[in-house]
């Protein structure tokens, strides 16, 4: 199914909580869900008989933000950040992104990791793609059963994949730079 | 005269029934690198697996922010580096995908030659340290005595033995040699042309008829052997509802029973390569099983991969008359500095371990904003709680050896 059939299918049954990227111009066409609806979106598109969406391809944390000043004004977003779903039908043979958007920390204050919601009961990948983006990213997923770091020592500080993330002089004694 | 016992708790408070946790890995060999794997068990039974990966992390997804595509080719070797070939061309066409790059057609032939040809490298270690980890030596030998070929071939096309670079984004760094000289180890199995110079793609069409008759040997050695069968059979059944829960790509997934190749059902920009080639896609069950065998088991996860080296070596012998039939060049030329439009993409390749992703968000500038590395064997791996659940000790390793791992994909 294309990206428009499966839009109307979830407009039709969530309402506002989906927006897609009408009209669907980039090279792989996504759809917006609200943070606080992705985890009944997800459930819906893994088990209507029409989508089928059983496999979880990937699931990664984007940071868009320009540390720097001076190419701030040509950088084209504001800072925010993104969870990229992306999900495959291995039966229906169809593709589809969904996009989550929340900011780039929780009420603004720095060091506050923002909150989504896990889907790690959907689709059992999630559990471990969601801790690599919680280690790398810093988005906090909610719900999750086992947050911890994964590619990371447990006592690393920041969030490597952050644009505004310090690389350390050093840990435990060794030189960082 | 019968023992007399006079409170019969005391035996029982004798013999110690505690849980264990047991600590296998980082350096342990059968591990297939630095993985982790934290064991709870009772006696001799795992009850639970807990695997720890990161050992071998350097973040290749912040280095991609920093360079353009053409400069992190070679970072994509290392991530899979016993299929670095297909690694470059999952990122190539990733990148091709965003740029909207049409590839010549003697590129694409060039291109399907070598990737297959990088998979039977793959899959004959996967099979020479699967039967290392299981305890017989001589596969390993053998195995990688075909491999030193396929490398010494590598070689003489690219200059580099593991990390070759070679496939670029819109083709390949250099084409294919005209003339070689014959390698040394494979003239030395043959028998004769030792020292003889000869075009390069008749050497290959000698190698794969030398190989065709090994893999008879390989069954004879692995697969046909008793003591692999019950080493592997009816152990580390993975249904393929979990299978796809959690995102088992590859060899993994085909052995569990779900009909899916990338190269046969992926996105039309990778789907192209392979139009107008015949092949099959193997998938348990087979009907040339031992009756031990259950689908999804050790021993379903292994056939495949030796069922994929037979179909690789048809596709290497379509491709080279296609190849030399093409016209054209072997490279649509890309600018070390050329801007990436702002936009993104995702792409998926199958690479012999699985599907390999690349997402590639462009802004407007030579680096991408984004470069996210979708592993394979991350997910291969993931799935090893599940399947290591209620097996003697001794087993793990011919469960995690049957998943065919590589850590420096895992920990990118």
């Amino acid at each position: 199914m294309d990206i428009q059939g499966i839009h109307a299918i979830l407009v039709e049954r969530f309402g506002a909580a989906v927006v897609g990227n009408e009209p669907f111009k980039a090279i792989d066409p996504w759809i917006q869900v609200s943070a606080n609806s992705i985890v009944d979106v997800c459930t819906f598109l893994r088990d209507d008989p029409r989508l089928q969406f059983n496999h979880l391809n990937d699931l990664c944390g984007v940071d868009y933000l320009e540390p720097d000043p001076k190419k701030a004004a040509k950088f084209g977003h504001e800072p925010h950040i993104e969870v990229v779903y992306h999900l495959s039908s291995l039966k229906l043979r169809h593709l589809l992104k969904v996009k989550v958007v929340v900011p780039r920390w929780r009420n603004d204050v720095a060091g506050q990791l923002p909150v989504v919601p896990s889907v790690s009961a959907v689709w059992g990948i999630a559990n471990w793609h969601e801790r690599e983006a919680y280690d790398l990213v810093g988005i906090d997923f909610e719900g999750h059963p086992n947050l911890r770091r994964i590619l990371c020592p447990e006592d690393w500080v920041g969030h490597a994949l952050r644009k505004d993330y310090d690389f350390p002089l050093e840990y435990h004694g060794v030189r960082g730079r | 005269m019968s023992l007399q016992v006079e409170d019969p708790r005391i035996v029982e408070f004798d013999v110690q029934t505690d849980e264990m946790l047991v600590n296998m890995g980082p350096q342990h060999p059968s591990t297939h690198g630095v993985l982790r794997l934290l064991l709870r068990t009772d006696g001799e039974i795992v009850h639970e697996c807990t695997p720890h990966i990161g050992y071998l992390h350097r973040c290749a997804e912040k280095i991609g922010e920093h360079l353009s595509p053409p400069q992190y080719i070679p970072y994509t070797d290392r991530m899979d580096y016993l299929a670095a070939m297909n690694m470059n061309l999952g990122f190539s066409l990733a990148v091709e995908k965003l740029i909207g790059m049409e590839v010549p057609e003697k590129a694409i032939h060039l291109r399907v030659l070598i990737a297959e040809i990088g998979r039977i490298a793959s899959h004959l270690v996967g099979m020479g340290t699967y039967g290392l980890d299981l305890g017989t030596f001589s596969p390993f030998l053998y195995a990688f005595r075909e491999r030193e070929i396929i490398l010494d071939l590598f070689e003489e096309a690219c200059g580099a033995r593991l990390t070759y670079s070679y496939l670029t984004i819109g083709g390949a760094t250099h084409d294919l040699p005209d003339e070689i000289e014959m390698p040394d180890g494979l003239a030395a199995l043959i028998g004769k042309h030792k020292g003889e110079r000869l075009p390069f793609l008749d050497v290959i069409e000698i190698f794969l008829q030398w190989l065709e008759l090994r893999i008879k040997e390989y069954h004879t050695l692995l697969t046909r052997n008793m003591i692999f069968i019950s080493r592997t059979a009816g152990l580390g059944v993975l249904s393929p509802e979990l299978a796809v829960s959690y995102g088992c790509t590859g060899p993994v997934l085909r052995g569990s029973c779900v009909d899916f190749d990338l190269r046969r059902d992926g996105e039309p920009i990778y789907t192209r390569m392979y139009k107008g080639y015949d092949f099959e896609v193997p998938v348990a069950p087979f009907k040339e099983a031992p009756r031990e065998v259950i689908v999804g088991d050790n021993w379903c996860r292994f056939y495949v991969r030796m069922m994929e080296v037979v179909q690789a070596i048809r596709l290497v012998r379509q491709a080279i008359p296609k190849y030399k039939a093409s016209t054209g060049s072997y490279r649509e030329p890309f600018k070390l500095n050329a801007k990436l439009p702002r936009d993104e993409v995702y792409l998926e390749t199958e690479a012999p371990r699985g599907q390999m992703g690349f997402y590639v968000v462009g802004n407007g500038e030579g680096n991408p904003l984004r470069l996210r590395a979708k592993s394979s064997c991350f997910c291969n791996v993931s799935v090893t709680d599940q399947i290591c659940q209620g097996v003697p000790l001794a087993d793990i390793p011919a469960i995690v050896g049957s998943l065919d791992i590589v850590m420096g994909e895992i920990d990118r």
